[in-house]
């Protein structure tokens, strides 16, 4: 199951590349840089289901205390802050070239960042509490303040007006991008969607061993 | 009824305690004092960029006092063992956590009161004239200060780091609030009135409830020790 999800991985990462740097053209206004589109915006939606996830994780354990899902609500914070990550240094690199600068305090930057740090807090909990059973719920605790910021983050930092582009996918009526940059873009965003869980299943079975270590 | 109750007896005995040692407020109003002593070393003497900052100056100092004061909200029942009688004590905990929170509340509005005057006294911030709007502003902004602030406090009471913890877990998810406020104030402090920034004040509503709802329901989680 494991090996299969692996090969699964690589064969998305590969697909996902092909489509965006042979099958999808150059954009005709921003050139060979847009390409970098194929991993930011896969990889911010990824971060947002993993906090979802966390989310949902900790309102489990909450409610139930079951081991399990604080390990994946850990598993999923964490590889949503590597998203996250992922998403700030690709809008840098494309943002150096196309707005000229790496970072501005543009709306949607700057709840990423607020996002970002939170979670690197959520994190901090489970580093600086030593009992494993109060780290777990009060991480969980944490994991519910920060996804029920989201939208007041959202909304109170969109309210300062934006530079970025409007969102081209996630809006209503129907979708201006042409058909195949929205190809290649759902691609990626299977792949990296693929290498979220794939890593997520992977730290759930260390995180349980390292326990098992430590029993 | 029994519930309100014991949410008004954690607040009677915690403002009785700090009006028998009066620890938290002296020990504040000395830091509000030299915050903007600092605020006036470090931005110089030019009067008209002070104005300009002042209602981030105002937040700031709201903010960086509510970390000094909310952070130790928690830590007499730890220093007194206490907190097994917390534990122990019935009923539903969620009333321990709101009388707790009225107490940090009227804490923070104290200090607030006590900044603002200082304000108008050193930076010649016109309170008198905004006084409705900019306490309405104030009141709404600092309950969802105090309610983040009163759950995360508990939680960093057991922890080793709780100083460097508190702090950093406290003010990304301020975010919004922080916003709401400061442009609030602004709005305030330019004679716009509210109606220009209704959108922030229920921004800052919304945000009061969600805080206050979760601190509510997860509360039980953390007092558990």
């Amino acid at each position: 199951m494991n090996r299969t999800l692996g090969w699964l991985v690589i064969l998305g990462l590969v697909a996902g590349l092909v489509m965006g740097f042979v099958v999808a053209p150059r954009d005709a206004a921003q050139g060979n840089v847009q390409r970098i589109m194929y991993v930011h915006v896969p990889s911010v939606l990824v971060a947002y289901l993993a906090f979802a996830v966390v989310l949902i994780a900790s309102i489990v354990y909450l409610t139930t205390r079951r081991e399990a899902a604080d390990r994946i609500g850990h598993a999923s914070a964490e590889v949503g802050v590597l998203f996250t990550g992922i998403t700030i240094a690709s809008g840098a690199i494309w943002g150096k070239p196309t707005w000229g600068t790496w970072w501005t305090w543009d709306a949607r930057l700057t709840s990423v960042a607020v996002l970002f740090v939170m979670y690197l807090g959520y994190l901090l909990v489970r580093g600086m509490v030593d009992d494993r059973e109060r780290a777990a719920r009060y991480s969980a605790v944490v994991g519910i303040v920060a996804a029920l910021d989201v939208p007041l983050v959202h909304f109170s930092v969109y309210w300062w007006r934006t530079l970025h582009q409007p969102p081209t996918m996630l809006k209503p009526g129907p979708s201006t991008m042409p058909g195949v940059f929205a190809a290649t873009l759902l691609v990626n965003l299977a792949a990296l969607a693929l290498v979220y869980v794939f890593l997520v299943m992977k730290r759930v079975r260390l995180l349980r061993r390292e326990e098992e270590a430590l029993a | 009824m029994i519930y309100a109750r014991r949410a008004w007896i954690v607040l009677w005995k915690d403002a009785l305690a700090e009006r028998r040692s009066k620890e938290a407020l002296n020990a504040l109003f000395f830091f509000t004092l030299l915050l903007l002593f600092i605020f006036q070393f470090t931005l110089g003497g030019d009067r008209e960029r002070v104005s300009d900052a002042l209602p981030g100056l105002l937040w700031l100092g709201f903010v960086l006092s509510g970390l000094v004061g909310l952070g130790r909200a928690f830590l007499t029942e730890r220093d007194h063992d206490c907190w097994e009688g917390l534990l122990l004590s019935p009923g539903d905990k969620s009333a321990i956590y709101l009388g707790k929170l009225a107490g940090n509340l009227l804490l923070m509005l104290l200090v607030e009161t006590i900044m603002l005057v200082l304000f108008g006294v050193f930076f010649k911030l016109d309170v008198g004239r905004h006084l409705p709007a900019l306490a309405g502003v104030v009141v709404l902004g600092t309950v969802g200060f105090a309610a983040v602030g009163t759950l995360f406090a508990a939680m960093t009471a057991q922890v080793r780091a709780r100083e460097l913890l508190f702090p950093v877990l406290l003010l990304p998810v301020l975010v919004p609030v922080l916003l709401g406020s400061v442009k609030a104030t602004e709005a305030v402090l330019a004679g716009e009135g509210l109606t220009a920034v209704t959108h922030w004040l229920k921004l800052l509503a919304a945000a009061d409830a969600v805080y206050v709802a979760v601190g509510v329901l997860t509360f039980d989680a953390i007092l558990e020790g």
